[in-house]
């Protein structure tokens, strides 16, 4: 186990940042509650992921060199994100391969941490549940489960819960279709996905879909909505916190 | 070549409407990713082999040129007839002097995707030359004039009772018949008579050992020895990357290749050709042909990154187990090589401004990469491709067709967004007014982004306040 | 059209050879070592899973097994070899009740009418690797190739001492690099299909059955 830190920077990611700020807010409130100071660089934005995955990757490098710039200091950096987490720590040494940034785009990599890996591999975090009983279940995005390889840790978060059974989907570990711009550059595509992801959900009969990304938090979760079917999408920061509480 | 324009966006709506189809592939698909995972149960040692494919096939390609020409020493010496093609049209060629040469008129053909690169049957049938497929998948898409719709299992798009139709009609006399095994009898009395009758046999290649001049064929039906067996001409096609060193390289390719392929441990054959018959020897084909086809390959090898793409063995595990693939099957993708490695190789060989949509037909899943026997990175060349799809530059290794997709609408918006993201009050504005107008979305114009998502889902959620003035608020500290 | 060979390595060589990146090449799995009953009770557990029939026997003993065999099945004649390793010991104790032993003693286009008509075919093995249970055959002018392909019933004799962990090491310790035979095959059950549906069927162009004998002297 790593050692434990003093201070960690927290990159909350430009979706969270717009759109589920709470969640950000409940991975801060998990660190500090442990006992971590949490640095949070109004400078920062976003990964420069979208850019990057559509063919732009210049563009993606001048946002992603104002993150190099956000986050100088030596500090852990934890990100309620598996995607966004995928791009700092394994894209960015490709993106600035051959840079004058390069070396320190390197060091800004290994200094990122998946917040559940954080919580369970640094902190070693015990949870105790304070909740009524609830069935949840759990979508595998794509980048926490094959880039960032923390599907486990933030499973494992769940499974310290005592009064929250986790129900399986079919098909957990299938892409929900949502893929950033793919969901808008190939919407039929992307919308036969997540219907089929949405029936998946439904048919487990829980009362929350958790997953660790918020993009596919949006996607799945939209698609529920839109069919009326009334299982809330929740990132597990939030989740984890409402239940210890 | 004379491929038609495909048109993207139709042939994806159409297969997506196919329910049928989705469900036959979805079923398939699943059986297929399920048998090669019962194979590879042992993640190690899938992981250990799975390096040493990867280090065979990269170690291969790096010596490319000099294994070529050892392979075509080799084979000289072992008494096969070496051609190189640069173009399909040239391999054509070359295959049709072959068979004009015999006064050939019947070619039985073994499952070939490099022969399908070159539409060969296509082009032999204007020549009045029979070509006929002999795989079972091959024969029943080829007597309903289509093309593979997969990589290893070719009428995979078709159910039984399509195909009980199809022999009823097609094959005279044919009883109707849902049951697989007697759809296998007929399709083995009609094509017994052709192996018998057939004057030249049509092959791929698995695997080259420059070592000995050696070419292997895997299969599990035995048309591909009867075609590379009973005639008395055989000719080899394969695409020039497909060459390895040494013989020692092959078991654990012909491995990853099986077990990636469809689950099996090893096929019903496998079938290693050094030579023609040799003095003496009773059958077996009195001359043996070996076309290499280059058709772009050169050119991709060139470049580090987009070279791996040649790593490939073909066993198509990448479209098992893509969540794209298996919703549209293969035709919809309009080229041979359909799928996520179609997706890398053919944008490839036929230019981004024909394939480059194949490109984005991708969700960065990785699931391809996953199970990729030979460790291709398929969404770094996916990235790749997408890049140099907007960029004009003329760069030595720039990919066919660069620059397709330059519009100056997007160009701006993504310099507007970093922009934005790159200067930390401007972001903050941007949150702000999205925080006001997010109640508001529902009320705008449904058009572009916001009717392509809000189609299938509700609308993005955006907050009053971002995680930024939370912080702030809540006195997170900034350093 | 002749100017493809010297383009396409023009192309090649013009791409200055990179650095030799020295990839670890990790073992090839299993490198597990099987005794003599092992290997036979392996390769006849993963031949029988893929519709093989594997007979265990003794020199002594393997043609009144073979006898038995024919008897079971109706077949119009058994095509061999007759100066391969097999030929003498079959002639020399065939019975005038059973199907004809029919020699492959031309070549094919003399007797392609009738090779396509016999029902059985019988041949000897190089030997068979145990691994993946497959058969190993160097067909030669003895024992031509399409004995083992054409008849729709193939009986192969395989001695057990023969029998190989993998094909790695069969390669290996056979020094197969040093000449390879015009055909060498590897055949791990009787021709099958998964093209309709998925629905595994058994014999579709190669043979139907595939019968093996294993000649073991330390039986019993
Ligand atoms: S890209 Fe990899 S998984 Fe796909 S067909 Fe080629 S070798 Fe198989």
């Amino acid at each position: 186990m790593p050692t434990r830190p003093e201070k960690v920077y927290f990159f909350g990611t430009c979706l969270i940042d717009l759109c589920y700020p709470q969640a950000g807010m409940a991975g801060i409130a998990l660190l500090q509650r442990e006992g971590i100071q949490v640095v949070y660089p109004q400078a920062q934005s976003c990964c420069g992921q979208p850019a990057y995955n559509s063919g732009f990757p210049d563009e993606a490098r001048k946002v992603a060199r104002q993150q190099l710039k956000a986050f100088p200091k030596d500090y852990p950096i934890i990100i309620p994100s598996g995607s966004c987490g995928g791009m700092l720590k394994h894209h960015y040494p490709h993106l600035f391969a051959g840079e004058p940034e390069a070396a320190e785009a390197q060091r800004f990599a290994n200094r990122v941490f998946e917040l559940t890996e954080f919580l369970v591999t640094v902190l070693g975090i015990k949870l105790e549940d304070r909740g009524q009983p609830i069935k949840v279940t759990w979508h595998s995005t794509c980048s926490a489960l094959r880039e960032m390889r923390v599907i486990e840790y933030s499973k494992s978060l769940l499974r310290q819960l005592k009064n929250v059974e986790l129900i399986e989907l079919q098909r957990e570990r299938e892409c929900c279709g949502f893929g950033g711009t793919f969901s808008i550059k190939q919407p039929d595509i992307s919308a036969a996905m997540v219907a089929d992801k949405a029936a998946d959900v439904a048919q487990t009969g829980a009362a929350r879909l958790l997953s660790g990304d918020c993009g596919c938090l949006m996607n799945i979760g939209g698609a529920l909505k839109h069919r009326n079917i009334p299982i809330p999408a929740q990132h597990v920061a939030e989740f984890l916190l409402e239940r210890t509480q | 070549m004379t491929e038609t324009v495909v048109d993207f966006p139709k042939n994806f709506a159409e297969a997506l409407n196919n329910s049928q189809l989705r469900r036959n592939l979805r079923a398939a698909m699943d059986t297929m990713g399920h048998r090669r995972r019962t194979l590879f149960a042992d993640l190690d040692a899938l992981e250990q082999l799975r390096a040493r494919g990867d280090a065979i096939r990269w170690r291969a390609l790096r010596q490319l040129p000099d294994l070529l020409e050892q392979l075509e020493k080799k084979c000289t010496e072992n008494g096969i007839q070496v051609h190189w093609a640069e173009t399909p049209a040239e391999a054509n060629q070359i295959c049709l002097g072959i068979i004009q040469r015999h006064h050939a008129s019947r070619v039985i053909k073994g499952k070939s995707m490099v022969s399908e690169e070159m539409h060969l049957n296509h082009f032999l049938d204007e020549q009045g030359i029979e070509a006929l497929e002999t795989d079972l998948g091959e024969y029943i898409i080829q007597l309903d004039h289509e093309t593979p719709s997969h990589i290893i299992v070719p009428a995979i798009h078709k159910n039984r009772d399509q195909i009980a139709r199809l022999f009823h009609e097609k094959i005279p006399n044919a009883p109707y018949t849902e049951v697989v095994e007697e759809l296998n009898a007929i399709a083995r009395k009609v094509l017994r008579e052709k192996f018998f009758a057939g004057e030249v046999g049509v092959s791929g290649v698995n695997f080259a050992v420059a070592e000995t001049g050696t070419l292997c064929l895997v299969e599990n039906e035995g048309n591909g020895r009867m075609c590379t067996t009973a005639p008395p001409v055989h000719i080899a096609v394969m695409g020039l990357e497909k060459v390895v060193e040494r013989l020692e390289d092959v078991p654990p390719l012909l491995r990853l290749l099986t077990g990636s392929a469809t689950g099996q441990l090893i096929t019903t054959y496998f079938n290693m050709i050094t030579s023609p018959r040799k003095p003496g020897e009773k059958d077996g084909p009195k001359e043996v042909h070996l076309v290499l086809l280059d058709n772009g390959r050169s050119k991709i090898w060139a470049d580090p990154e987009l070279r791996q793409t040649l790593k490939c063995i073909r066993c198509g595990a990448c479209m098992n187990h893509c969540p794209v693939y298996t919703r549209l099957g293969g035709h919809a993708y309009g080229y041979v090589y359909p799928g996520p490695i179609g997706s890398i190789l053919t944008p490839q060989l036929e230019g981004l401004d024909h394939a480059g949509a194949m490109a984005t037909a991708s969700t960065f899943c990785g699931a391809c990469e996953e199970v990729c026997p030979v460790k291709i990175p398929i969404t770094t060349i996916l990235r790749r491709l997408r890049t140099e799809s907007y960029d004009k530059a003329d760069s030595p290794n720039a990919v066919k067709g660069h620059g397709y997709k330059v519009n100056r609408m997007e160009s701006l918006t993504w310099k507007g967004w970093a922009l934005s993201n790159a200067t930390p009050w401007l972001n903050a504005l941007n949150a702000k007014v999205l925080g006001l107008a997010g109640p508001h979305l529902s009320k705008l114009p449904q058009v572009g982004v916001l009717k392509h998502w809000g189609q299938s889902r509700a609308l993005p959620p955006f907050a009053r306040k971002s995680l930024h003035v939370l912080a702030k608020e809540k006195g997170i500290a900034d350093e | 059209m002749s100017n493809a060979r010297a383009n396409i390595l023009a192309r090649l060589r013009a791409v200055a050879p990179q650095e030799p990146a020295a990839t670890p090449e990790p073992d090839f799995y299993p490198a597990t070592k099987l005794g003599h009953a092992e290997r036979i009770a392996q390769l006849k557990r993963l031949m029988e899973h893929m519709h093989a029939e594997v007979i265990v026997t003794d020199p002594q003993h393997w043609i009144a097994t073979l006898k038995d065999v024919l008897r079971a099945r109706q077949v119009n004649g058994l095509l061999y070899g007759p100066a391969g390793p097999l030929g003498a010991a079959l002639e020399a104790n065939w019975d005038s009740e059973l199907p004809p032993l029919v020699g492959y003693t031309e070549e094919v286009e003399q007797c392609k009418e009738r090779l396509f008509a016999l029902d059985a075919g019988i041949t000897s093995t190089r030997g068979a690797v145990a691994d993946v249970g497959a058969l190993m055959l160097w067909p030669d002018a003895n024992e031509p190739r399409l004995l083992s392909l054409v008849p729709a019933v193939h009986i192969a004799v395989l001695e057990a001492t023969h029998i190989h962990d993998s094909l790695a090491d069969a390669i290996a310790r056979e020094r197969w690099a040093e000449g390879m035979p015009t055909n060498a095959l590897l055949i791990s059950g009787p021709s099958k299909t998964a093209d309709i549906e998925l629905v595994l069927t058994f014999g579709v162009h190669g043979p139907k059955e595939l019968i093996v004998l294993v000649l073991d002297d330390e039986r019993g």
